[in-house]
Formats: C-alpha cells, sequence, structure tokens
C-alpha cells in the first residue's frame, strides 16, 4: 500500500496521459465495433457470462475485420456499424438500467461529443486513474470548480477513456440538474443521478464507480479570488455512505476548472428571479452574450489519489459522527494539499 | 374448511380475472364479487352482489357470507367506462368513501382475517428532488396535490389506521405500477393507443409496467396463506423488471412523439382532451414529465413474487394487441437495412445480422 502510494509528481510525462489515452479509446472504439455494443458496456449492464461471451466475439471479429480492411472497406464498416447503432435507436431495442442510464448512447454520441472538449480544448491530462479499482465498488471524492459542471463531465470522460478496465464513472449531480428540461434527460442518460444517500448506496450496492463533488454549489460558484479553496464538505453524508458499502473513497483533484469562467461578481437578484444558486458575471458574461460563454482554454489536471479503505471500521460507525468528521477532514486535506502541489507544478494556466 | 374470498370492484376487467382465477385456488370455497354495476365479463362460479361499499350495508354482506379474506380492489383512477360513469369527484368518493366503510364493514367482521388493497405507485409523486429509486419507505418530497395519487394516499393513511386497530388482520398493499395487458383499461394504456404522443419537451421520464397476468397472480399470492419463508402483511411495490424510458416505448410501439412545452399542455389539455380524448390529468402529465420507478426487492424476497414479464415484455404483450402504430419498428428496421445493403459490400451484412440476431 504505503509503495502505491508514491505518485511521479515530477516526471515530465505531460504528454502521458493524452497519449495512452487516445490509444485506449482507439482500443475500446476497435472492441466497440467489432462487438457492436458500447465499450464496456457488457462489463456494466450484462453479467459476466455476457461480458465474456461478447469479449469472445469481439475477438473473431477483429480477424474478420482485419481481413476486410485489407480489402480496403474501412469507412464502409464504418458505415455498416453506424447503420447497426442506428437501426437499434430508431427500433427502441436497447436497454437503460434503472436510472436512466444508457451505456450505448453514452458511449458512442455523449462520450464523442466531449471528447474533442477534454482532448483538443482543455487538453486533460490525468494521472493516477489506476488508483480507481477495476471490479468493485469506490466513490470518486472531487474538488468542484468552474462556473458550470464542466469538471464533473471531464473526470466520466477521463475515466471512460483512460481506465484500464474501460470503468463508467456513476456522477451524482445537484436536484438543479433534473429539474432543467433537456438536461435532466441528458444526464440521466449518461448515467448521472441525483446527490442524495439513497441513490449512491444503490449504486455502490451495485459495484459502480460513483462520482460526488462534496462542495455543490459553494464550490461551483465561488468567485474567482478563492480559486483552489476548497470549500465546506456539507455534512459528510458521502462518506458515511461509502461506509456504510464499504466501498474505498478515492480522493480526486482538478486543476484547470476554476479559470475557465473567471468569476469576478454574482448577479444574485438575477439568480433568485431565475432560480439559480448563482447567476456568475465573469470579464466576458453577459457582457459579450453567447460569446461570453465560451470558457477559457485552460490546461487541466485530473489527478486521482490513492483510495481511502472504509471497510476496517467496526459496525456502526457509519453513526458515528466524529468519526464521520474526521474522514470527511482526511479526505478534505488530501484534496487540498494534491491541489497546490499541482498548482506549484503547473507553468501556466494555458499551457 | 374453506375460505370465502370477497372481492371488491368486480366490474372492472382486472376485477373480473382475478375473481376467475382465485376460484381455482384448492382451499377458496366461495368467492363473492362486490360492484355497483353488474360486470359484463363472466365471474365464473362467484356470486356476484351489487352492493355500493359508500354504503355501510356492505357490512351486512361481510357478515351474511362469513367472509376471512377481503381483496379491495375498487381504487380506480378513471371512472368505468360501463353505463352510470360517473366524473371525478365520484371516483374519489368510491375511493375513499368506498374504502373507509369497507374497512369499518371489516372491523365489525370478526370472521376476516386478511385484506389485501390495490394501490399504487404514484404515492411516491415523482419529482426531480426525489431519489431515482423508490422504495417502500421512502417518504414522497413533493405529495401529489390531488387526483388519483392523493387518494390513493389516503386509502392507504384508512388502512395503516385499520391495521393498527385490528392487529389480528394482516394487512397488505400492493403498490402496483402501471397495469398493462390486453384488458386492462388504465389511462396510460389510453395513451400509449393515440397515434401520435404528446411528450414533454426535454424530458424523457423512466416507466416500468406490470403485465395484467402478473397483476392477478401477486393479488392471489397476497390473497393466500403466506407459504414458509414469506410473509405477506405488509406494502409492497410490484413492478417487472427493467425500465424504459418514454422514448424507448414510443419507438418500440411504432408511435411519433410530438415534443410540446410544459406550460403548452398544460393550458392545452382540454384540447389535446378532445382531439385525443385521453384523460391528460396534471397526474399524468407529471409522470409523463418525471417518470418514476420503484424497487422490488421486498416483492421478491418477502412475499416472494417473481413477476412473468419484464417491464419491455409487458410493452411487447402490449404492442402485439394494439396493432402496429405509424412508424412500425420493423419497417424502420429493414428502412435501415436496405440502407445498410447499399451502403455496404454483401461481407459486410453477416456480422450485422449475427448481432440483430444476438440482440434480439
Amino acid at each position: 500500500m504505503a509503495d502505491a502510494k508514491v505518485i511521479p509528481f515530477g516526471s515530465p510525462d505531460d504528454g502521458y496521459g493524452r497519449h495512452s489515452g487516445r490509444e485506449r479509446h482507439e482500443r475500446h472504439r476497435q472492441q466497440g465495433w467489432d462487438g457492436g455494443t458500447g465499450p464496456g458496456s457488457g462489463g456494466a449492464s450484462a453479467g459476466d457470462a455476457g461480458a465474456d461471451e461478447r469479449t469472445g466475439r469481439a475477438g473473431e471479429g477483429t480477424e474478420t475485420d482485419a481481413d476486410s480492411s485489407a480489402a480496403g472497406g474501412s469507412w464502409e464498416r464504418t458505415a455498416a456499424q453506424a447503420l447497426a447503432f442506428l437501426r437499434r435507436r430508431v427500433t427502441g431495442e436497447y436497454e437503460v438500467d434503472d436510472f436512466g442510464y444508457d451505456p450505448e448512447l453514452t458511449d458512442q454520441v455523449l462520450m464523442s461529443l466531449l471528447r474533442p472538449l477534454y482532448e483538443k480544448y482543455f487538453r486533460v491530462e490525468v494521472r493516477g486513474v489506476e488508483n480507481i479499482p477495476a471490479d468493485g465498488s469506490a466513490l470518486i471524492v472531487s474538488n468542484h470548480s468552474g462556473t458550470l459542471p464542466l469538471d464533473g463531465l471531464m473526470m466520466q470522460v477521463a475515466v471512460h477513456d483512460h481506465h484500464p478496465a474501460g470503468r463508467h464513472l456513476r456522477l451524482l449531480a445537484a436536484d438543479l440538474v433534473f429539474m432543467l428540461p433537456v438536461v435532466n434527460a441528458l444526464a440521466r442518460k449518461a448515467g448521472h443521478t441525483l446527490a442524495c444517500s439513497e441513490d449512491a448506496a444503490a449504486l455502490l450496492a451495485r459495484g459502480e464507480i460513483v462520482g460526488v463533488m462534496p462542495e455543490g454549489f459553494k464550490g461551483l460558484g465561488k468567485p474567482f479570488s478563492e480559486r483552489y479553496k476548497l470549500q465546506r464538505f456539507g455534512r459528510g453524508g458521502f462518506v458515511s455512505t461509502a461506509l456504510r458499502a464499504g466501498a474505498p473513497i478515492v480522493p480526486c483533484s482538478v486543476v484547470g476548472a476554476e479559470e475557465i469562467y473567471p468569476m469576478v461578481g454574482n448577479a444574485k437578484t438575477l439568480a433568485r428571479l431565475l432560480g439559480f444558486p448563482y447567476f456568475p458575471v465573469t470579464p466576458t458574461f453577459p457582457w459579450l452574450g453567447p460569446l461570453g460563454a465560451v470558457p477559457l482554454p485552460t490546461k487541466w489536471t485530473i489527478q486521482f489519489g490513492e483510495p481511502i479503505p472504509t471497510d476496517g471500521y467496526p459496525e456502526g460507525s457509519a453513526e458515528d459522527p466524529m468519526l464521520m468528521f474526521n474522514l470527511t477532514d482526511q479526505i478534505r486535506e488530501t484534496i487540498q494539499h494534491t491541489l497546490y502541489k499541482l498548482l506549484v507544478r503547473r507553468r501556466s494556466v494555458f499551457f | 374448511m374453506g375460505r370465502v374470498v370477497l372481492v371488491t370492484g368486480v366490474a372492472r376487467q382486472l376485477g373480473g380475472r382475478f375473481v376467475r382465477r382465485v376460484q381455482r385456488e384448492p382451499d377458496v370455497d366461495r368467492v363473492v364479487g362486490v360492484d355497483v354495476v353488474e360486470p359484463v365479463h363472466d365471474l365464473g362460479g362467484a356470486e356476484f352482489v351489487p352492493a355500493d361499499i359508500r354504503q355501510p350495508d356492505i357490512a351486512s354482506v361481510l357478515a351474511r357470507h362469513g367472509v376471512d379474506t377481503v381483496v379491495h380492489m375498487d381504487v380506480h383512477g378513471t371512472p368505468p367506462t360501463l353505463p352510470g360513469t360517473g366524473s371525478r369527484s365520484s371516483v374519489k368518493e368510491v375511493n375513499v368513501i368506498g374504502t373507509m366503510q369497507l374497512l369499518g364493514a371489516c372491523q365489525k367482521a370478526p370472521s376476516v382475517r386478511r385484506l389485501v388493497v390495490k394501490s399504487t405507485t404514484s404515492v411516491y409523486g415523482g419529482a426531480p428532488r426525489d431519489p431515482a429509486v423508490f422504495d417502500e419507505s421512502t417518504p414522497a418530497k413533493s405529495l401529489p396535490s390531488g387526483g388519483f395519487a392523493k387518494d390513493a394516499i389516503e386509502v392507504e393513511g384508512y388502512v395503516r389506521g385499520f391495521a393498527r386497530r385490528r392487529p389480528d388482520v394482516s394487512v397488505t398493499v400492493l403498490r402496483f405500477a402501471h397495469v398493462l395487458g390486453p384488458s386492462v383499461d388504465s389511462p396510460l394504456a389510453a395513451y400509449f393507443a393515440l397515434p401520435v404522443l404528446p411528450t414533454v419537451l426535454g424530458y424523457d421520464p423512466r416507466l416500468q409496467f406490470v403485465h395484467e397476468e402478473d397483476a392477478v397472480e401477486v393479488l392471489r399470492v397476497a390473497a393466500r396463506e403466506p407459504r414458509s419463508g414469506t410473509l405477506s402483511a405488509g406494502t409492497f411495490n410490484i413492478a417487472g423488471d427493467g425500465t424504459l424510458l418514454l422514448s424507448q416505448c414510443a419507438r418500440r410501439l411504432g408511435r411519433p412523439t410530438v415534443p410540446m412545452l410544459l406550460p403548452a399542455i398544460r393550458w392545452g389539455r382540454s384540447l389535446l382532451q378532445s382531439v385525443g380524448a385521453t384523460d391528460f390529468s396534471p397526474e399524468q402529465v407529471r409522470l409523463l414529465t418525471h417518470g418514476r420507478v420503484v424497487r422490488t426487492t421486498q416483492m421478491r424476497e418477502v412475499l416472494g413474487f417473481e413477476p412473468r414479464f419484464t417491464t419491455g415484455e409487458t410493452l411487447a404483450a402490449f404492442a402485439r394487441v394494439r396493432g402496429p402504430g405509424l412508424l412500425p419498428p420493423e419497417t424502420l428496421a429493414r428502412t435501415v437495412d436496405r440502407l445498410a445493403a447499399k451502403v455496404a459490400p454483401p461481407p459486410e451484412e453477416e456480422p450485422q445480422d449475427e448481432e440483430v440476431g444476438r440482440r434480439g
């Protein structure tokens, strides 16, 4: 355990995350096309047997595909696969889970839409993704910033594209997300659900990777002057949920999201009128209209830390407020500390 | 000595089916069906007693027949389609006053040992602040303000009161998700029968269904002596496995959707009602906005009931009976296949067929 804690900080591997990520993503896509279903969807929705079968089939498929690509029909193959996807979509023959998560749509459409933002715009560098367990549940606890919750989405892409076991991150989102039309439908399909202990416990019980930002709107809507200062972590309900489920907690620090919309002011009256927790005023928004809503192209780093085990505690520890506060503080400190380290290491906001 | 089962609401299709089914139970001696109007369907060997459960004379029916099991199915969302149809207020009266009278009669009848009440999962409401999956103990964040859901909440309240006053009676409350099937006539079934489905723009609710055969079967399980290792007293969510999104249902039924703005739906309800002849109640709008999914662990583990049909199979059975819509999925699939045959060279079709076979 102690050895695994060493994280290669100073190593000059700026391209590391991106390169391996792209390769892995290619591999995913290859598997996805060949297997006919989305990458990793078998692992998430079907049973082990199904996943095995699919892997086997994917193996078969690679051979035949290799033949056909030798014949020079790669775009036809892509078109055929896209049509097969279209066919399943128009006939409704796909599965969603109880939370409305649509693995196929997420893999093939939603992630592909976010990927350019992730790879080209924010040039996200991912570190320590192997700290997320390859199987079983885990709770990823992250800082939250950026006025709009893009950091959560980028985290989801990071786990999706870079995790060796191809795991899916199920994010817990604020109730506002589920009140807004269109946003709520997309969030459910992408596997997000309401941040409440019932949903978190249900997802952890299924062995999912659950992502939570305990700072909530306090972190998301904090002024630019308080960037990288972690806000209070709610009441630490996430720790007791993880403890009850026996799921390890993976602290996660996101650097770069703070500067995408430097929030210099907050139009509180307008926010109250619209029913939002805050209404951001940035140097460009709302002055430049929609153009002002374009985020600044900052360079991001997402660092997943060493998992904190929660299974060694005696029965009933989840109801012990002192223990909960201590654990919450420990996690908060870890994230804050990692943020400072990453900031020191950062050459510039934009590169 | 066999059991005597009294069933309310037998003029409805589901009530009639349950009456016919429960007669075949070996330990059931007699089945008494009660409703205001004579059922048009056959009740088999059951005795039909025309009685209004809103009137106190229901007590004499219980006493006369020595009833020991009461299955209360006269809790409905819509007025009956039979003659003597009532308005919403009369439905509410049957639901709430009827339940009160029936429970009062049960309380005075010492022979009653078992009570089964049909309720609905709409008691959970359904709002953005609610957890994604409800279990039996989840309190509703925003209580339904009216309509059938509110009736069901009140009915359940009276049933809980009755359970306190008569602890010797085993009381089962079954909260059904939407019952669909060849013969069931519910607001949702009427909605799915529309040629074009109006939906709420920007929302894609999650839905769960119960096949009517499963509904009848679970009522039977709840009305009999519990098998060893199971317990039938309590509250149970009843739903088929799996979840479907409304958009998915529409595609599988082959019915195009028309997304509409939420305020427009609220204002245009009367218009829709006159055009589509369906009841677009605030409750249904709420369902079509937020949807509702329940956990059925209690049903499996405590009640010991496994539904035969999943949510998807229930919808498929429903679609078979109702016939294809304007955009049958088979036609769409054929169109896509034809396109695929044009685009891709013949050898490419093979893996695709294999894949479709695997999916189906």
